[in-house]
């Protein structure tokens, strides 16, 4: 198995973080990781994005021309990335802030309102659990115990009594997925 | 068990210098390889081993700092990134011309000048050819994931301290930021001031009665003694060539055509051999993992098997120059690189492949 992912969106989102957690996800379960981020001038206010892959094997490239699976959190990324999807691969997007939906038809699309539903459970800074748990939802590639194992590792000790919203935030988000 | 932590490649190689039993670490921020300082600050590796980190008040400041210590014979580091690691050029002549070992990380990004600070590899030639004046080389290691940022800290030490050498890892942008799997070797012991004199009888940490006085320099006036000394220089970058030279091949056995690449190009050029494999085009990678000693031999075996090589390197072309000597001029040797901070993608590479090589 090997999953190639984009997380693209606005710097402040989560984007960086959610790919940590899921990289530390894969290593909790004994699998090959890597996590590049852009490390640009668009960290400094305007787009972010991390390329996560996850692999039963050595990881080749960090960085990539295609992707099996595109997470996608603003309009930029998804003028951006949406092309880059693998023919049958798999987008989702948060249609909050989109203005131009995807239009190709040889991708499985699905729709998660992360920012609606954090907002609802009184969070905004969860909004990236909720996007993780609609896409662990469509591919189940780590198992939640190791989420949460990759969550301990990821989080410094302070804020571990923040787990349990986390875990909850995911819980959401798997709930949430539209099709 | 294992002890498994997903790292950014700076903070590896910023946890294994500790490891290592480093004794001081000193330098200045330069963005890609701010995280090196920052991780040994958050870490007080003063309360875990005794080691001395230090923020300089320059790039200069920082490399005669490693002379000093490197003096007294101690494992000394500094890092920077490719501007600041031309501030260093002068100390690292001096490095090199008193035989002091020292651990120099450059994290390289896109220049001349300031440049960018997004990941490059030009700066080849100034690590391999000598950046600072005179006849010296370093040994220069290129890791291509954040594993051998780790584990190249503690070989670093190793071999400067082998040869009486500095040591340059040529890291860039891309390692550095990006975060692996990285498994831990176990905290080592600094050496005691005792074990230093015993281990090392050169090093100026006071003259005893029974001993000559040591001395550590780089000015030699009498050219026939510093004739002498440069021999002494040559014979020990010639044992290096016989006994460091470290590469590491994939899908060599049956290539008809081989990218030559190192560091983060290195790994891309591995989907690439993936991606033209698919398309029934047998591509084989030489990834070169000491710079200097070049692997030179392996290239010129390679060259009688191969119909042609592509250098895949991210500059106008450096390495390329290395790969024609050791080949000798009878198959088609070409360039492809990318510029300004621009990283190569797979599939890019693949169509240069096509185009200079195959199809050229």
């Amino acid at each position: 198995m090997t999953e190639e992912i984009i997380i693209a969106g606005f710097g402040g989102q989560g984007v960086l973080s959610m790919g940590k957690i899921l990289a530390y996800s894969g290593i909790m379960q004994d699998q090959e990781v890597s996590w590049m981020p852009s490390y640009g001038p668009e960290m400094r206010g305007g787009t972010a994005n991390v390329t996560v892959i996850i692999s039963d094997e050595r990881v080749s490239s960090p960085i990539l021309n295609e992707y099996d699976t595109a997470i996608i959190l603003n309009q930029q990324s998804m003028d951006k990335f949406e092309g880059t999807i693998k023919p049958g691969g798999t987008l989702l997007y948060d249609p909050n802030g989109i203005t131009r939906h995807p239009e190709r038809k040889d991708i499985n699309i699905y729709q998660v309102t992360a920012a609606e539903k954090a907002a609802e459970m009184g969070n905004t800074k969860i909004f990236n659990m909720v996007v993780l748990g609609a896409y662990l939802k469509i591919k189940p590639i780590v198992k939640m115990e190791n989420v949460i194992k990759g969550l301990k590792k990821s989080l410094p000790d302070r804020y571990h009594h923040l787990i349990a919203l986390n875990e909850e935030a995911i819980t959401m988000g798997m709930n949430s997925v539209i099709e | 068990m294992k002890e498994l932590r997903l790292m950014k490649g700076n903070e590896a190689i910023a946890e294994a210098a500790i490891r290592a039993g480093a004794d001081a670490y000193f330098g200045y921020p330069i963005t890609p390889q701010s995280e090196v300082l920052e991780y040994l600050m958050s870490e007080k590796p003063h309360e875990r081993t005794g080691m001395v980190v230090l923020q300089a008040e320059s790039e200069i400041a920082a490399i005669n700092m490693v002379y000093g210590g490197a003096a007294a014979g101690r494992r000394v580091m500094t890092s920077s990134s490719s501007p600041g690691i031309s501030l260093k050029q002068e100390g690292i002549s001096y490095l090199a011309g008193s035989q002091l070992p020292g651990l120099i990380l450059n994290v390289t990004r896109g220049g001349p000048g300031l440049g960018t600070i997004q990941p490059s590899q030009a700066d080849y030639f100034q690590a391999t050819k000598g950046g600072g004046h005179g006849d010296y080389k370093l040994l220069v290691l290129a890791p291509s994931s954040v594993q051998e940022m780790a584990d190249f800290a503690k070989l670093g030490f190793e071999l400067a301290f082998k040869y009486r050498n500095p040591v340059m890892i040529l890291s860039d942008g891309m390692i550095g930021q990006m975060m692996e799997k990285v498994e831990m070797f176990p905290q080592q012991a600094r050496l005691t001031e005792e074990e230093i004199i015993k281990k090392y009888p050169w090093v100026t940490t006071g003259k005893t009665p029974d001993r000559e006085r040591n001395i550590i320099t780089s000015l030699i006036l009498d050219p026939a003694e510093q004739e002498r000394h440069n021999f002494r220089l040559q014979k020990k970058y010639k044992d290096m060539q016989e006994n460091e030279v470290r590469f590491e091949t994939f899908d060599c056995d049956d290539a008809e055509y081989l990218f030559v690449a190192f560091g983060s190009t290195a790994r891309i050029c591995q989907k690439s051999v993936q991606l033209a494999r698919k398309k029934g085009i047998k591509v084989g990678l030489l990834r070169p993992i000491t710079l200097f000693p070049f692997p030179s031999k392996i290239i010129e075996k390679l060259a009688h098997q191969v119909k042609g090589i592509l250098s895949v390197e991210m500059n106008a072309g450096q390495m390329v120059e290395d790969v024609r000597l050791a080949v000798g001029g009878d198959i088609k040797v070409d360039h492809f690189g990318r510029m300004g901070g621009i990283i190569p993608m797979p599939d890019e590479i693949v169509t240069a492949l096509k185009n200079k090589i195959i199809g050229g």
